[in-house]
């Protein structure tokens, strides 16, 4: 569903990306972890457009996305969950949920679609008014999700959704993300929690400063002393 | 006597609101723009006077009565904000503030003296629009243009606060000016939001532009530099970047004027303005209705 080849990403000068090649099937949890300043979030953003690589190729269901205006590369069916979540403190939740929206033309699919989010994060219902700035950190990151999830993505990119959440609430997000993927979307996550990662993941790469240095099944990544040494703390 | 000064308090506040109007709706345009892309766009006031030119062309050269006139100078200055964006700021949207500051002192200075080259230094006469007719409600005085001019301004503030609230360009724009980046991912073109703002804010000057005419009756292709710094006073006192904040603003900055003149004070006028502009900022340093957090970079 979506291939990087040779992928090659620079802040100026800095060479972030080196020559990044992974692929994510359709309907797989995939996760990409790595410490911090590895290249995670640089691969996303280059997945969804914010940054465009030097060298390299991405293609989504065959499609190039280098011939894509970035704002357009979420109507293809990729939408991104920022690291830091990213919703419009200054709107409310349901215009927040709006604007995940906002290349949609099928009002009945949008409202069908809302209704879906307020199914997973009923939370987010019972707020629907509120400024989201207002949000406590978990809310803010539930309607991160689901303002990603209203452009009906095929491809769902979560940066760090476990990021500053309690372990209970961390639980509680990754099993939504199951919930997500089974429903029919695939997930590329990218985690610093690699024990939650790897045991919801089908497949993992790990990125270390800016190059990929193993992948495979997350079960058997999981269990191999390199992986345990480095990001599941023994 | 007693009653002769609260007709005269009223007659102050009426002068005051209706001059303050129009400091409002160019401090909207400044205030929009700045929220957007974080520009004190200083060639805001300059096309204020493009537009009360392009109305007094409607109105003397195509006899346009006042509503298309009106509407002939919004549009003509949504064009002229739009191309002005793409040309001189656009380039820049990368590069530093004060970069972009200057280039828009340079749009500035290239609109009043162009400006002067195309129509000349000399002082033109709006041609009267509206009946000489008052009204006088006990005991103070409304002109017909006091009304229309509050009117007209109160409607369009209406309008855009609609805009801006409910509509999904609204929306966009209230998402780009929050974070850019998210406002991408969501699907919206972000340049086409930045001109839409362009386009708004300039129509909003542009019928001020003739508005003033109207008003003062004469204009001149510097007219808009005064006007042009009180209603940046105006958004500054508001909360630079704050919608409502500008409305307010520049309200107030035309009844703290007109109460002034009536007191006497007419000199002192535009000394007392600044004043209460520099005490608000010290007593709040984002304005009104700013929120006193640290601007994220
Ligand atoms: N805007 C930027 N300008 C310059 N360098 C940047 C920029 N953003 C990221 N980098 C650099 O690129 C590298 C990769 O950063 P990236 O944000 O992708 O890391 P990450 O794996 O997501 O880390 P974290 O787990 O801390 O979020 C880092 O060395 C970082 O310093
Ligand atoms: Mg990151």
């Amino acid at each position: 569903m979506l291939v990087l080849e040779d992928v090659n990403v620079y802040y100026g000068a800095i060479h972030a990306l080196k020559g990044i090649s992974f692929e994510v099937n359709q309907g797989e949890i995939v996760t990409l972890i790595g410490s911090n300043g590895a290249g995670k979030s640089t691969s996303l953003k280059t997945i969804s457009g914010l940054l465009r690589p030097k060298t390299g190729k991405i293609t989504f269901n065959g499609e190039n996305l280098a011939s894509i205006a970035p704002q357009l590369i979420v109507s293809k069916g990729i939408s991104q969950v920022p690291e830091g979540r990213h919703v419009f403190a200054n709107m409310t939740v349901i215009e927040n949920l709006e604007l995940g929206a906002y290349l949609r033309k099928d009002k009945a699919g949008v409202k069908q679609d809302m209704q879906r989010v307020y199914g997973l994060f009923p939370r987010l219902l019972e707020r629907n008014t509120q400024i989201s700035g207002t949000l406590s950190g978990g809310e803010q990151q539930m309607l991160a999700m689901g303002r990603a999830l209203m452009s009906k993505p095929q491809l769902l990119l979560l940066d760090e959704p476990s990021m500053g959440l309690a372990p209970i609430l961390v639980k509680q997000i990754f099993s939504i993300i199951k919930e997500i993927n089974e429903g029919g979307t695939t997930v590329l996550l990218v985690e610093q929690n690699a024990h939650m990662a790897l045991s919801i993941a089908n497949r993992a790469y790990v990125l270390e400063t800016g190059k990929i240095v193993l992948s495979g099944d997350s079960k058997q990544l999981a269990a191999s002393e390199e992986i345990r040494k480095a990001y599941l703390g023994g | 006597m007693g009653s002769s000064i609260t007709q005269q308090i009223f007659q102050q506040i009426v002068n005051g609101l209706s001059l303050g109007s129009i400091y409002a709706l160019i401090a909207l345009g400044y205030t929009m723009v700045y929220g957007i892309i974080k520009l004190i766009n200083f060639a805001h006031g300059d096309i204020m006077m493009v537009g009360a030119y392009a109305g007094w062309y409607a109105i003397t050269v195509l006899h346009l009565s006042f509503l298309p006139a009106l509407l002939f100078a919004m549009v003509a200055c949504a064009l002229l904000g739009v191309v002005i964006e793409r040309i001189a700021y656009k380039p820049l949207r990368n590069a530093s503030r004060i970069a972009a500051l200057i280039t828009a002192i340079g749009v500035s200075l290239f609109l009043e003296y162009g400006g002067m080259l195309l129509v000349t230094a000399q002082v033109r006469t709006y041609p009267p629009v509206f009946p000489e007719t008052m009204y006088s409600f006990h005991g103070v005085i409304f002109k017909y243009g006091d009304i229309v001019m509050l009117l007209t301004s109160t409607i369009l503030m209406v309008l855009l606060h609609i805009t801006v609230q409910y509509t999904k360009m609204g929306k966009a724009m209230r998402a780009v000016s929050f974070d850019k980046d998210a406002a991408l991912l969501m699907g919206i073109n972000t340049n086409n939001i930045i001109s839409f703002t362009f386009a708004i804010g300039s129509a909003l000057a542009a019928a001020a532009g003739v508005l003033m005419g109207v008003y003062f009756n004469t204009i001149d292709p510097l007219m808009g530099i005064i006007p042009g710094l009180k209603a940046f006073v105006a958004a500054v006192l508001g909360g630079i970047g704050i919608i409502p904040g500008a409305m307010v603003g520049g309200l107030m900055l035309g009844l703290i004027e007109s109460i002034v003149s009536g007191l006497g004070a007419s000199t002192w006028r535009d000394a007392v303005a600044f004043l209460i502009l520099i005490l608000v900022l010290i007593v709040k340093p984002s304005g009104l209705f700013g929120k006193n957090v640290r601007e994220k970079v």
